[in-house]
């Protein structure tokens, strides 16, 4: 539905592009600092942070239960700052985990970057509260109905995220092929992890 | 504020398409749209919650045509207008041609901030102790501000249980229109799948929601 303008540019491109020259001439924004938040999410903040913490609390689990009991401290002993609220949830047999926001578009940045277009997209957002075991089987996750399904709709200032389940027959990889496995997907609930042979 | 935004249990939004992990902008100006927003130097300083309330009042069409950075641009030009920083219409005089470069404006250069991620600084302080305890059960008030909330309509007046405690937090209820912080007790409430949507809840299913003490009552 995006209008397109006659040049071929899109309207909303244009109208970009002259309110950053506006707000640029009336000294309110500096093209290098905008170019820097742009940088920053796109080279410094991202799902390997999250996946360095994953990696870690699957091959260590007393990191593990740090994660899971204090997020932010257990993210600092890997170097990684964290600056929203964050709770880490395990993903087991029993209990499946999946993260949303319904009212906007919450989504824990520090540890997975910015969210993906679906996560914000009225489809996720209305039908995974309602749905989650038919979303998630659309989404390629079919979950037995003997595993409970939570669905964390981020209402306050508390980000969520998902440690995964460790695949099967992953026991002798190291950290750095462990941390490979983990997908952004995984660690919002909407995907398992899989070892690379079982694809 | 009973609105679209609100769209937990909607119906009639179709299929949920998946992309491969892509670059994290898909266009230039959805980049742009992002860094002019975080790094915009705006008279009300950072409020999240005031921020996701201009988000709510969009029409439908700014609200849905162009995504998640169309919402972005919409509501920045409307903080732009309230701060009197942008004149209405200016910036269509501008695209139309009609605008010539202003000089330069007396507005200091914006500060160079350090991480562009500032954190979500909302716990707070408060003497009262929590009303609730984990495990209890509680009834969700029939709350139906014409301004900003964070109770979902799809959760009131439902029964759920109280999972965890957490400190108190900046009330957006007030927080979004200038009314204060008022801090409250925030809650991860447990609500099944049959309580929130009955007959056509999928079984072994739970939705948790982060909830302010006073959108709660003792079940």
């Amino acid at each position: 539905m995006t209008l397109i303008h006659e040049h071929g540019v899109p309207e909303i491109a244009l109208r970009v592009e002259a309110l950053e020259s506006l707000l640029i001439e009336k000294g309110l924004v500096s093209p290098a600092a905008v170019d820097a938040v742009i940088k920053y999410f796109e080279q410094d903040v991202g799902p390997l942070n999250g996946a360095t913490a994953v990696a870690r609390a699957w091959l260590d689990p007393d990191y593990k239960a740090r994660l899971l009991e204090d997020a932010s401290s257990a993210f600092a002993e890997l170097g990684i700052t964290v600056r929203d609220n964050i709770i880490a949830l395990e993903n087991t047999t029993e209990e499946h985990n999946v993260v949303v926001c319904t009212l906007c578009s919450c989504y824990p940045w520090s540890v997975l970057g910015l969210p993906p277009t679906w996560y914000k997209a009225p489809a996720y957002r209305s039908r995974v509260v309602r749905e989650p075991r038919k979303v998630l089987a659309e989404m390629g996750l079919e979950l037995p109905e003997s595993t409970a399904i939570r669905v964390w709709d981020s209402s306050a200032e508390i980000r969520y995220m998902v440690v995964p389940k460790r695949p099967d027959r992953t026991g002798l990889m190291t950290e750095d092929e462990l941390q490979a496995l983990v997908t952004r997907d995984s660690m919002i609930g909407v995907a398992q992890t899989t070892a690379p042979d079982a694809k | 504020m009973n609105r679209f935004h609100d769209l937990g249990g909607q119906h009639g939004y179709g299929s949920i398409e998946v992309e491969p992990a892509g670059p994290v902008f898909h266009e230039r100006w959805e980049g742009r749209v992002f860094g002019i927003s975080l790094s915009v130097s705006g008279r009300e300083g950072i409020n999240l919650d005031a921020t996701r309330y201009r988000g709510e009042c969009l029409d439908p069409v700014s609200y849905f045509q162009n995504g998640y950075y169309g919402r972005w641009l919409a509501a920045l030009e409307l903080k732009l207008e309230e701060e009197g920083l942008l004149a209405p219409g200016e910036l269509d005089q501008r695209l139309e041609g009609k605008l010539e470069p202003a000089s330069s404006g007396s507005a200091p250069p914006p500060p160079q901030q350090g991480s562009p991620l500032r954190g979500l600084h909302v716990i707070r302080e408060v003497n009262e102790s929590p009303a609730y305890t984990q495990g209890q059960a509680i009834l969700t008030r029939n709350h139906q501000p014409a301004g900003h909330t964070r109770l979902p309509a799809y959760a009131r007046w439902r029964r759920g249980v109280i999972m965890r405690v957490h400190p108190a937090m900046v009330f957006p209820d007030t927080n979004a229109h200038g009314k204060g912080e008022n801090p409250q007790y925030v809650y991860t409430v447990e609500f099944s799948g049959e309580e929130l949507w009955g007959d056509s809840a999928e079984p072994g299913t739970f939705v948790e929601l982060d909830l302010f003490e006073s959108y709660l009552t003792a079940a």
